[in-house]
């Protein structure tokens, strides 16, 4: 069968629909951009000791993510090397001294390779050493960790990992030096939901700031009116207004209802590889911290700490794979598995040295913001599941990411734009393309 | 103060149950004492729901702000409105502390939301917390626990 041809579904301002719904688009996206890209993996906090290890998809790909015995992180198959059972089921898991499979009992080392199997006298006959079943679990390509942010590619040949990341690892040290210590820990647990809707669906809606008045009003309306009615209600029993504002729940959720030049003013950064930083100036997160602001200054000095502080951004976007947030410290990963099928995870962090208070007001961003039950993403991803279904309309096969373009800039895009501008959508579809072409 | 009867604390939870399903709102939120809590863990073994991931951990005010949100004209996924249904096993009663005037009931549900044409079906456990308030009682705790409250989950809008 013919494969589809990633540049004619891609113009300089508009994508072709069967980017979100031709199964042969998504099999050759698993195929070459997400085995070409520095996919998220884990973070090692999840996996502090040798044998730990974590089981997930990348991709299409089953994977293990281990602490081998010398301190390294190990991103390998999750295929035993005999039958090709896993070796582990999805989710965290610990091995003692070997990993075994479960099927025949197969052992290896937490690097990978084949420390025994049972009734070896079985393989006299054949030149067992020499064949694939001897190298062990297979590795699933390059590993790159970056402040215990594990990143890994399948396929070699592009920029390495340093380069490829480019300004999101200053990025990424930015927001890790929110803890005295520049260390940031998984803490509290994941939500997931899924979501009937091409993955890029989701992520384009990452990058957009012209959403949130026309698509939100419902949540920061609500948010409004009732915050209004509870000052009004400790007015009359002559409670006062609190003297610390509105509570964290509010304060996450009311700037959802901030207008378009705010969102333009926050600005965005559109990176190399399709990567980008939305909200470079501010954001709606700019207006809380839970941040003991002393420790910082004495760990990072006075200089560092505030650069650290004012760094807020909507979205830090790992194309294709993650979107990281500062403040509160909550991290979204996406996991293709259909064309019109996406799992979502939400995952919060906590600043080691911070003290306790930060990790309740990420979790508390995740329950509002990013869970299955949360109040702001049921418009959203019911919008996702309509534009899914929408596409189908045969009549108009291109969507519009025009906003912002400007005659002759198609060759240099601008590094910096305003946060409304559909040029960081263009960014990943130039990214998109360049990472689906034959090579 | 009259301690209520096992039959009364049996159709509360049925009534509670009801005003959700009825969509009545307002009278569901008045039957939690001010300071009552709704929790939705992320996990079954979860013990502390601000320092562990949970879907739903509402005061009254958060809860407010989401059934202020289900009425909004603007809820575009509540175009059309969704439904919920729950059907409840007999609740248990686990616990009275006549004195303290506390109460606790379990009561398995299966819980069934309509929402866009899309049907899920989510098996679960309410456990709640009752307690007298002016002789009427009211939920400090309403703890629901998922048979899936760790898996992937398709947008769920009501409180269930």
């Amino acid at each position: 069968m013919e494969l589809p041809d990633p540049r004619a579904l891609v113009r300089p301002h508009e994508v072709h629909r069967d980017l979100y719904r031709c199964p042969r688009v998504f099999e050759l996206e698993m195929q070459r951009l997400w085995a070409r890209a520095w996919l998220y993996v884990g973070h090692d906090s999840q996996v502090p000791e040798p044998g730990d290890h974590v089981a997930l998809s990348l991709g299409a790909q089953p994977v293990l993510m281990l602490r081998r015995d010398d301190g390294g992180i190990a991103v390998l198959h999750n295929r035993c090397a005999h039958r090709g059972a896993p070796l582990a089921p999805e989710g965290p898991g610990r091995a003692q001294r070997l990993l075994r499979c479960p099927y025949h009992g197969w052992a290896y080392r937490f690097d990978g390779r084949l420390a025994g199997l049972p009734q070896r006298a079985g393989y006299d006959g054949v030149d067992f050493d020499a064949s694939a079943a001897a190298r062990g679990l297979t590795p699933y390509g390059e590993v790159a960790v970056h402040r215990g942010f594990v990143f890994a590619r399948a396929q070699a040949g592009g920029p390495g990992f340093e380069a490829a990341m480019g300004e999101l690892l200053g990025a990424l040290d930015l927001i890790c030096d929110r803890s005295p210590r520049g260390r940031l820990r998984v803490a509290g647990g994941v939500l997931r939901s899924l979501v009937r809707a091409n993955w890029k669906l989701y992520l384009e809606n990452i990058n957009d700031a012209v959403h949130p008045p026309s698509t939100h009003a419902s949540v920061t309306d609500a948010a409004g009116a009732a915050w209004t009615a509870r000052q009004a209600e400790a007015a009359t029993v002559g409670a006062g207004v609190d003297p610390e504002g509105p509570p964290l729940a509010m304060r996450q959720l009311l700037p959802f209802g901030s207008g378009f030049e705010f969102f333009d003013r926050m600005g965005a950064r559109l990176l190399p590889h399709g990567h980008s930083i939305l909200g470079t100036q501010h954001s709606i997160h700019s207006g809380y911290s839970a941040q003991d602001v002393q420790a910082l200054r004495e760990a990072h000095g006075e200089q560092r700490a505030a650069q650290v502080l004012a760094f807020a951004p909507q979205n830090v976007v790992f194309f294709p794979s993650m979107a990281l947030k500062g403040s509160p410290q909550v991290m979204r990963v996406l996991r293709p598995l259909a064309p019109d099928r996406t799992l979502v995870e939400a995952w919060a962090f906590e600043p080691e040295g911070a003290g306790p208070q930060a990790l309740p007001g990420a979790l508390l961003y995740n329950r509002q913001v990013f869970s299955p039950l949360s109040m702001v993403a049921h418009d959203d991803l019911h919008l996702f599941e309509g534009q899914q279904r929408s596409l189908d309309a045969d009549g108009h096969p291109w969507v519009s990411l025009q906003r912002g373009a400007r005659a002759g800039a198609d060759e240099t895009p601008p590094r910096d734009v305003g946060g409304l501008d559909e040029g960081l959508l263009r960014n990943q579809y130039r990214a998109w393309v360049e990472m689906m072409e034959a090579r | 103060m009259t301690i209520p009867t096992h039959e009364q604390l049996v159709d509360f939870v049925a009534h509670e149950a009801r005003l959700l399903d009825e969509q009545r709102w307002d009278e569901w939120n008045a039957l939690f004492a001010d300071d009552g809590w709704y929790w939705l863990p992320a996990s079954p073994a979860a013990t502390d729901p601000l320092r562990e991931a949970a879907h739903l951990y509402d005061d009254r005010l958060l809860r407010e702000v989401r059934l202020r949100r289900l009425r909004s004209p603007q809820a575009h996924s509540q175009r059309p409105p969704g439904r919920g249904h729950h059907l409840l096993q007999a609740p248990t009663l686990l616990g009275v502390d006549a004195a303290g005037g506390t109460f606790e009931l379990r009561t398995p549900f299966l819980y069934t939301e309509l929402r866009a044409g899309h049907t899920t079906t989510l098996p679960g456990t309410a456990r709640h917390t009752l307690v007298l308030v002016d002789g009427a009682l009211r939920i400090r705790l309403k703890r629901v626990d998922l048979l899936h409250a760790d898996q992937a989950l398709p947008a769920v809008e009501f409180y269930l």
